[in-house]
């Protein structure tokens, strides 16, 4: 008898034809995903992939696993819930960086403290791709658009930093061109418990085509990963945001959800209010 | 104004309730009817208030009267008025008690017991007053206010203080309670039986100084005249009596109903029913995550959902609006989930203690889009749980969010009511058990729902969606696919068979009174007041507010020589809400008003006596 055939990337796409435009960074994004499912062998129906809205959010849709395109900026406590319900599923969540972390932001720092046992991957295009180019909180304050002309002057925000501080268990960076590396980060991030979160920069070609030149200024980190946060946080000081890798696997327990034991009936209640 | 009756009148035995034989009587008083000797005695019900500033205990007082006069067998509903601090200011318990269960409190109190009177004006509104009042204080504190004088209400002295230094360990608040309990007539082994058992985790000594209070207290209660008795109680030995919250009993509701997940923010006046479900649901194999915000809760029950647990999240004005957004994508998605509105005074934060129904407009019309989705609200205190069960039902067969309107008063007040009837709706979802290759998520079906995958389940793989999508979940913006999925979203709704819990109607007659929510429970008590005086009036407490069984409710008012629609609200959202979807007649009355005070069964009395030109 022949061993089961070993599950392929392929499994794990649809057949609906992303929207993205052609050379978006998503694309590698779509595809580092699906190897990652099937370098860990899991089955698409155990595998949910919840979004928010934006141009990476369409992502789910391109998988072969269930999945939630939400509304915009709500995709963790989306995915939180159906991890808290359904603690069996490997659960990810996914979307962009104004999704995430403009519209979103209040739940990234909640679900990186709550730390409940699942990936979070952002697409960071440092800008608005869906709405047709605006800053976005990671953008250089000085780029200029339509609606911020000559730049935002604000300081962009930084989703690793932002991350550790507030107790997302794994912090890691990643470039979308390079699969493999991709790849084995998202791979590591499912398997390590607790809140994950892979920051990918993945460039928008048709908003921000100075991102076509990422390939040439993303470099591996000087440094190992640690699982010391505040050495993981000295390290973040000297950033350049193109640092590529693994910074930081805490060992901080994962949100235990009370599943209860018991499986009483409702009826234990009544006794409650009987006088 | 207690009688002693010598009834020649064999309309007496058509009467319900002692409340309807005051009234028969103010009506045949005139006629010369009846003839009377006045003597204290027994009344219908007998409203009291305790009051008194933060610390002086009155709510534990209040709380363990209506206590004692469950065990006594009878009945009673529990209100609580707090000042603007978070926790011990002034505060008042306002309580109305009878043999007969009471839903609602009355336009007048009988008892004021003030245990001293420190911002005092805060609650007067809410505790009216006239000259058959009695009002009992302490002389060692300070006056009483001019208001109270000028009611010409009674005024009873007793030195509530020195009574309580008299005794080791006493409390005011204790004495307070015996007094009221000696003036209504409640047996004194009752309230200190219940204290023994209360207070038994506190320690022998309380349970001694606090039983020597009541007893104290009782003694001097039951030698102040005139005061109404508490009338035996209606209720057989054999039926179970139950004391409860709305928020209680929704969120027990809720639970029977099969769910099994929820997501909590807290907020003022929702919070109780997330603080009662965080224990029960671990007990019956779910969970509750606190969230941090309304967008994420919403958005977590939404994602549980998904995941096949039938989830709820209660909340208030403030926070329903948040959620908004999201009530819309489960509209879309078409993924089940009951929101609780717990409806406080409003807009913004309004009177976040009060209650009101000005939030109809809001669960009503609040999503973007066309949004077909369900709007139930309870009828009475009892009905949070049948309701918030039939929403969780309902929400689980039609693949919708289910919006259940509270309100405040429901969720807050405390009430001795019979036991309500345990209801077979538990929450059955059309799952696709198997799926193959070809299975669509939003197929169109004749009844609008399509069997749902739940992850895990192997080929049933598909993107739940807030875009428009195909019948596979696939995005798209035709306009075919787009008129589709409207009308399968909205049949389902519509053609759902929602059986008889649209509404409880009670009575026949020329007079129709339209009603919901909290409001439904002065309705309906003057209503059977009215009947009591031979007015014909018939009463529909409406459950289900979206969609509206409009043909049905033509058939309840068609005929009718004149209809009221009676609610808490200013701007009579109810009326106009009517008014869009049906033929009202044209000579409909909205009768409205807005939160904090409470539409008085005495108010509705009115009305119908105008109405019908009595
Ligand atoms: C509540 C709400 N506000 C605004 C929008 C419009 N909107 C759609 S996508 C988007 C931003 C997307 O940017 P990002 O998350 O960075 O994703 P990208 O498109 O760049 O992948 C915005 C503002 C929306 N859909 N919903
Ligand atoms: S607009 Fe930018 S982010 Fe969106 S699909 Fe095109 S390249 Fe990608």
């Amino acid at each position: 008898m022949n061993a089961p055939a070993l599950p392929k990337a392929s499994d794990y796409k649809s057949e609906l034809k992303p929207v993205w435009c052609p050379g978006c960074g998503d694309y590698h994004v779509l595809l580092s995903l699906t190897k990652a499912f099937a370098a860990l062998k899991l089955r698409p129906e155990e595998i949910a992939v919840v979004s928010g809205i934006g141009c990476s959010s369409r992502i789910p849709a391109y998988t072969n696993c269930y999945g939630f395109h939400g509304v915009h900026g709500r995709a963790l406590p989306l995915g939180t819930g159906l991890k808290v319900a359904r603690p069996e599923l490997t659960v990810l969540v996914t979307g962009g960086d104004g999704d995430g972390f403009s519209i979103g932001g209040n739940h990234f720092l909640h679900a990186c403290r709550r730390n409940i046992d699942i990936t979070y991957v952002v697409m960071d295009n440092r800008v608005y791709g869906m709405t047709k180019g605006q800053p976005s909180p990671t953008t250089e304050p000085d780029w200029d658009s339509a609606l911020s002309p000559g730049g935002t002057g604000v300081r962009p925000f930084h989703p690793l930093v932002i991350a550790l501080a507030s107790g997302a268990n794994f912090v890691a960076r990643t470039f979308s061109g390079d699969i493999k590396g991709t790849t084995d980060t998202i791979v590591q991030a499912i398997n390590h418990p607790g809140f994950s979160f892979v920051e990918i920069l993945s460039p928008c070609v048709t908003f921000r085509p100075d991102q076509r030149g990422w390939k040439s200024v993303v470099h591996p980190a000087p440094v190992e990963p640690t699982d010391d946060a505040a050495r993981a946080a000295r390290r973040i000081m000297t950033d350049d945001g193109f640092n590529v890798g693994v910074l930081y696997r805490g060992s901080r327990e994962p949100y235990m959800v009370e599943r209860a034991k018991e499986t009483g009936e409702p009826a234990q209640f009544d006794g409650m209010f009987e006088i | 104004m207690f009688f002693f009756i010598i009834v020649k009148s064999y309309e007496y035995t058509n009467l319900r309730s002692t409340d309807e034989f005051c009234d028969f009587l103010a009506r045949n008083l005139k006629t010369g009817i009846l003839t009377m000797i006045a003597q204290h005695g027994e009344q219908a019900a007998i409203s009291i208030a305790l009051t008194g500033s933060g610390g002086a205990g009155v709510m534990t007082a209040g709380g363990l009267l209506l206590d004692a006069v469950g065990k006594h067998g009878c009945y009673g509903l529990q209100t609580r008025s707090v000042g603007p601090q978070i926790r011990g200011g002034e505060s008042a318990a306002l309580l109305r008690l009878s043999g007969d269960p009471v839903e609602t409190h009355s336009a007048c109190f009988d008892i004021l017991l003030a245990l001293d009177w420190n911002n005092y004006t805060r609650f007067s509104a809410e505790i009216p007053l006239n000259a058959s009042s009695i009002v009992i204080t302490d002389p060692a504190v300070d006056a009483a206010p001019e208001t109270i004088a000028a009611a010409g209400c009674t005024m009873v002295e007793l030195p509530l203080k020195e009574m309580a230094d008299d005794i080791s360990g006493g409390r005011v608040n204790m004495i307070a309670l015996g007094v009221a309990a000696g003036a209504i007539g409640l047996p004194l082994e009752t309230v200190s039986g219940l204290i023994a058992g209360k207070l038994a985790s506190k320690g022998e000594a309380a349970v001694r100084s606090s039983v020597a209070c009541v007893e104290a207290g009782f003694e001097s209660g039951r030698a102040i005249a005139d005061v109404p008795k508490l009338a035996p109680s209606s209720h057989s030995e054999a039926s179970v009596r139950w004391l409860m919250t709305g928020n209680e009993a929704a969120a027990l509701g809720a639970v029977r109903g099969g769910i099994r997940f929820a997501a909590a923010y807290p907020i003022t006046p929702a919070t109780e029913i997330l603080e009662w479900l965080a224990p029960a649901l671990t007990k019956v194999g779910g969970t509750l995550v606190q969230a941090e915000d309304e967008l994420a809760s919403i958005n977590m029950i939404i994602g549980a959902s998904f995941g096949g647990v039938p989830s709820i999240t209660a909340t208030s004005g403030p926070g329903f609006a948040l959620m908004t957004e999201a009530i819309g994508l489960a509209t879309a998605a078409e993924v089940p989930v009951v929101v609780v509105d717990v409806m406080r005074g409003g807009p913004s934060t309004g009177i976040p203690t009060k209650s009101e129904q000005s939030d109809l407009n809001i669960a009503v019309y609040g999503l973007h889009g066309d949004a077909p989705h369900i709007v139930v609200a309870p009828v009475s205190l009892a009905d949070c749980l049948f309701t918030t069960q039939w929403a969780a039902h309902l929400a689980e067969a039609m693949q919708a969010p289910a919006i259940v309107l509270s309100d405040q008063f429901f969720g807050q007040a405390r009430m001795i009511v019979d036991r309500p009837a345990n209801v077979a709706f538990i929450a059955e979802r059309k799952i696709a058990e198997r799926c193959d290759n070809d299975y669509a998520r939003y197929a169109v079906t004749a009844d609008g729902v399509s069997p749902m995958a739940v992850p895990g389940t192997p080929c049933g793989q598909y993107t739940a969606d807030g875009l428009e999508h195909s019948v596979s979940g696939t995005p798209s913006s035709s306009a075919e696919d787009h008129l589709k999925q409207l009308a399968k979203r909205r049949t389902k709704i519509e053609s759902h068979d929602y059986g008889v819990h649209w509404a409880e109607i009670e009575g026949e007659g020329d007079l129709v009174i339209l009603t919901w929510g909290s409001t439904a429970a002065p309705v309906r008590e003057a209503a059977r007041r009215a009947r009591a005086q031979g007015a014909n009036v018939k009463t529909v407490a409406v459950r289900l507010l979206a969609p509206l069984e409009v043909e049905t409710l033509h058939a309840e008012i068609s005929g009718a020589r004149g209809v009221l629609v009676i609610e808490q609200t200013e701007s009579a959202q109810f009326y106009r809400y009517l008014r869009s979807q049906c033929d009202l007649p044209a000579n409909t009355r909205a009768v409205h008003q807005p939160g904090p005070l409470m539409i008085k069964p005495e108010d509705v009395l009115h009305e119908i006596m105008t109405e019908l030109g009595r």
